[in-house]
């Protein structure tokens, strides 16, 4: 849950997470089995078809919320169901309350609710004086420890078993053995204990089925079933958004839901419950029967063109499986009840500004969750249209403002960039012996310590554009004409990047343009939440390339290519600039890709016989473009000795503004890439972003590692042979 | 559907149901099937000793549940009179005891819960139980061994094979239909699997030639 009141007191939470011992090892195993057990999961199935169905479907269905709701009802209560309606939170728990008060309930058994945990209904009930045990084994001990779930499937991933062991010593009044074998069968006999003394079962539901007034639940324990059978009466809390046509888009999800969440072909228990099933601890032999549904927003967001995606969502809990800050940081600090890349955005919906507003700026932007989600939720994009939401409502910050003035003027902007060179001369630099930039001694609004982790680059003396016109070499019969788009970091910081990526074009007949009036490329400005002048520099970039004479638009930052590659989302309001931007966005690549898969250069351009050398891929690359293969094919074109090491897709820590927000997480996510580097034996990283080599090179220079970081464009340009022309 | 195909689905749905931790055997006839769980229940232990966790001290009200516990003892609510009865002979024969209503006297545990399925699908290994008689739900949750038999002729190969089935199903009212797959499993502590949580301990499928 989040208690922080400011940006200062929630880092400062998220450092004790990173302190946490326990912790940061359960989730990083965790973190390392999971995506194994997904693909195994998934092996053999096209799971990227089923993703996209499962997101049409949903989007069908809430954008019919309304009346599956009045057919669910109508079937439903023609079977006995009372079926309850809740605006609010408070409303729903007010309503169970007073169900429990009719039916002279006292204690209530519960199974695993999201929804529940959404409305704090324990919180409301045990208040009322009910007694309430939740039967989920996680949700019973977190419950215990009067704390909120660290995971949406797994909600007490964050505990040992020893601290489970002490929990259930007290409970049982006897010392219990911390073997998980034992704990779990403690849990079993001292619950069905409180399965006997119910009087009350109270469910969520993962599909409400409005063809038929069924429900159904998705469990590994059973406990679902024990809740939903002993007592007399059952009340089930749904969300609006479980509501769906009929049992075949139930089963379509439920192909998704286990695979995605636990790596399970589907779960021990699917349970699907229609009417007042027979019961004998009731009079009439007939269960009574609630089912409460909660709108708590949902409609106001099925009726949002940006935000109904997110109620595609059936809490598979992935987004944060993969999330390589969740990793470190763990769920009390990765959402307030909802956990995961969903839960930085539902937070705000259902919890609140207050809550929603430190959370949502944790986001690294790797896109790893999207890549991941089982309804194809745009999650790191929804992230950061939450917190522009919160900017424009609490007003922007200073920095966030002064980044967004600088940028939507690209003279002022570059100037400022050039000036800065000239400011940082008065701070030092030194020299690194391995690497050929230099390292700014010290930057002055990264004077804190917690920006020690790595060292910090300066701004080449010319930046590329001004190089450029030396560099254009004129080609006569060219086979490509190409824009080079340079982005921020390559112009200014790297234009060495720009420069050997002449290099290796060098005699293949690519006629490159460098349009000037080029900037930055927005991302900086989406990190912000500054969606307004993302879009201004977006029509700038787009005005400055003309697609009409480009055969293709060349990023060296992925991070740069992805955003560019997304430019049409900006627009989707405005026709016409969406007409051109997505002119624009379709001839955008990245460099690896143009180099191996148009340029076809073979072997005989590179020398052979080099280094071992480990790649690591950069988010907007592997899952921003989707390229996987042709950088590593590239790596054996041009004379290196590829070796594999692990984790290569995963985030390296980075995500510019990112780093210098968070910099404890930042250097944690970096001191796993860097083990793996330097466990691989390589003598080279080669990477493919200007970000990730500043990143990984400063890490690895301050830990004093042999291991030189190069570019893509600079790994090729050191071995191409002289000469080799395309014919 | 030709042989082969449902040799195929057969071996599918061994395969997933073991990859659950099923025991998945075939048997000839509802005669065999008995058999095995009368040979099941004698092998077994009786109720809960040591898997169960019963010699860990629990709190006096939890204990006491215990203390209802008896001779062995199989469940078989939703069999025909005549299956139910030759069931009920064999367990008798062998002094373990055998009912077919009264569960919610037993919520302490009972040894075997054996049930007759509507159907198997075989890419996930899972049985489709009809549960709407709470005495079904209860002897395949209560039990520490659920023994499944489902006849070969009403396997599917996936969900949605299975559909017309299941929305029939779930289409009565009122209607409580389980899929079930596997034994009750946790994985809440430390990620460490463990099975038998609040439901079986184990699961056996019998696939019944008829
Ligand atoms: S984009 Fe990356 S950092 Fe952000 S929520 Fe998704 S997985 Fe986490
Ligand atoms: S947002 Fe996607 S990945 Fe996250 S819980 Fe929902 S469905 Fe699963």
């Amino acid at each position: 849950m989040q208690k922080a009141h400011d940006l200062k007191e929630y880092r400062e939470e998220v450092g004790q997470a990173l302190d946490n011992e326990f912790l940061r090892k359960a989730m990083d195993n965790f973190a390392r089995a999971y995506p194994q057990g997904r693909a195994k999961a998934f092996a053999g199935m096209d799971a990227a078809a089923l993703i996209a169905e499962i997101a049409e479907a949903k989007d069908e269905s809430v954008s019919h919320m309304e009346e599956l709701y009045q057919e669910f009802k109508k079937n439903a209560e023609a079977a006995g169901v009372k079926v309850h309606r809740a605006r609010t939170a408070a409303e729903a728990n007010e309503i169970i309350a007073d169900i429990a008060r009719e039916e002279n309930c006292k204690n209530i058994v519960k199974s695993k609710s999201m929804t529940a945990e959404e409305t704090l209904l324990n919180h409301h009930l045990e208040a009322e004086g009910l007694q309430v045990t939740e039967t989920d084994l996680g949700e019973w001990i977190i419950q215990l420890r009067h704390e909120g779930p660290t995971h949406m499937v797994m909600p007490a991933i964050h505990l040992s078993r020893d601290q489970v062991a002490g929990l259930f010593s007290q409970v049982t009044g006897s010392n219990q053995p911390n073997e998980v074998e034992k704990l779990v069968k403690v849990a079993r006999r001292e619950l069905r204990q409180r399965y006997v003394d119910a009087d009350m079962g109270i469910s969520g539901a993962n599909f409400c089925l409005a063809d038929s007034g069924a429900i159904g639940l998705v469990t590994n324990e059973g406990n679902a079933r024990l809740v939903t059978t002993l007592p007399r009466v059952h009340v089930a809390l749904a969300g609006l958004e479980k509501l769906t046509p009929s049992l075949h888009d139930a089963l379509r999800v439920l192909k998704a839901l286990p695979r995605n969440a636990t790596g399970q072909a589907i779960t021990s228990y699917v349970t699907w419950i229609k009417g007042q099933s027979e019961c004998k601890a009731a009079e009439d032999n007939k269960k009574s029967y609630h089912i409460v549904f909660l709108d708590n927003g949902r409609t106001a967001m099925s009726k949002d063109p940006l935000f109904k995606e997110v109620l595609r969502c059936i809490r598979c809990g992935a987004c944060a499986n993969v999330c390589p800050v969740y990793r470190m940081v763990g769920g009390h600090q990765y959402g307030h009840i909802y956990i995961g890349a969903i839960g930085l955005i539902l937070t705000y919906f259902f919890h609140g500004r207050d809550k929603a507003k430190n959370l949502v700026k944790n986001c690294i932007n790797c896109q790893a969750c999207k890549a991941v989600c089982a309804a194809g939720i745009d999650l790191p994009r929804m992230i950061k249209e939450v917190l522009a939401r919160i900017q424009d409502e609490e007003g922007h910050e200073l920095e966030s403002r002064l980044l967004s003035k600088a940028m939507s003027n690209r003279r002022f902007f570059h100037g400022l960039l050039r000036s800065a060179r000239y400011a940082q001369k008065m701070f030092g630099t030194k020299t690194s012996a391995d690497h050929k930039g230099k390292y700014q001694r010290h930057l002055p609004m990264l004077l804190s310590k917690e920006h020690g982790f790595r060292e910090i680059p300066k701004l080449a003396d010319t930046p590329f554009r001004d190089k450029f016109p030396k560099l254009r070499e004129k080609v006569e019969h060219p086979r490509y004409v190409v824009g080079l788009f340079g982005g921020c970091a390559e112009d200014f910081l790297y234009p060495e990047h720009l420069e050997s990526g002449m290099e290796t074009f060098k005699g293949q007949r690519v006629d490159v343009r460098y349009p000037m009036s080029q900037t930055c490329c927005g991302l900086p400005l989406m990190m912000m939440g500054e969606t307004t002048t993302e879009r201004d520099v977006a029509k700038q970039n787009i005005r400055a390339f003309d697609p009409a004479e480009l055969d293709y638009i060349i990023c060296h930052c992925p991070s740069c290519a992805s955003h560019l590659k997304g430019y049409p989302n900006l627009f989707k309001n405005d026709p016409e600039w969406h007409l051109l931007a997505q002119r624009f966005a379709d001839k955008v690549i990245d460099y690896s890709s143009f180099v191996q898969e148009e340029l076809e250069m073979g072997k005989e351009h590179f020398e052979q016989g080099g280094p071992r050398a480990a790649y690591h891929s950069p988010c907007h690359l592997c899952r921003g473009m989707g390229v996987h293969e042709a950088p590593r094919k590239l790596l054996g074109t041009g004379g290196y000795d590829y070796v594999e090491m692990k984790e290569e897709e995963v985030c390296c820590g980075f995500g510019g503004t990112y780093s210098v927000k968070f910099p404890r997480i930042s250097s944690q996510i970096l001191k796993t890439k860097l083990d793996h580097i330097e466990e691989s034996g390589a003598d080279l990283l080669v990477t493919d972003c200007p970000g990730c080599v500043m990143q990984i090179r400063g890490g690895l220079d301050k830990r004093g590692s042999k291991v030189k970081v190069r570019h893509m464009s600079e790994a090729l340009a050191e071995r191409k042979k002289p000469g080799g022309g395309h014919p | 559907m030709s042989t082969q195909d449902k040799d195929e689905m057969l071996r599918t749905f061994t395969a997933k149901a073991e990859a659950v931790s099923c025991v998945v055997e075939e048997v000839p006839s509802m005669a065999k099937a008995f058999d095995y769980v009368v040979d099941l229940c004698g092998k077994k232990e009786a109720c809960k000793l040591l898997i169960s966790g019963c010699e860990e001290a629990l709190s006096k009200k939890a204990e006491g549940l215990c203390e209802t516990k008896q001779a062995k003892l199989v469940a078989a609510p939703n069999l025909n009179k005549k299956d139910f009865g030759s069931l009920k002979k064999k367990c008798n024969d062998n002094g373990f005891v055998c009912i077919d209503e009264g569960m919610r006297d037993h919520l302490a545990g009972t040894d075997i819960g054996v049930a007759l399925c509507q159907g198997g699908i075989a890419d996930t290994g899972t049985v489709i139980l009809d549960s709407d008689s709470e005495e079904t739900r209860l002897a395949t949750m209560i039990s520490e061994i659920f023994v499944a038999v489902v006849p070969k002729s009403k396997l599917f190969a996936n969900t949605y094979e299975a559909e017309d089935v299941v929305s029939k199903l779930i289409g009565k009212d009122p209607s409580y239909t389980a899929f079930i797959t596997g034994a009750s499993r946790t994985a809440d502590i430390e990620r460490v699997l463990a099975l038998g949580v609040h439901g079986p301990l184990e699961m056996h499928v019998l696939l019944l030639d008829k």
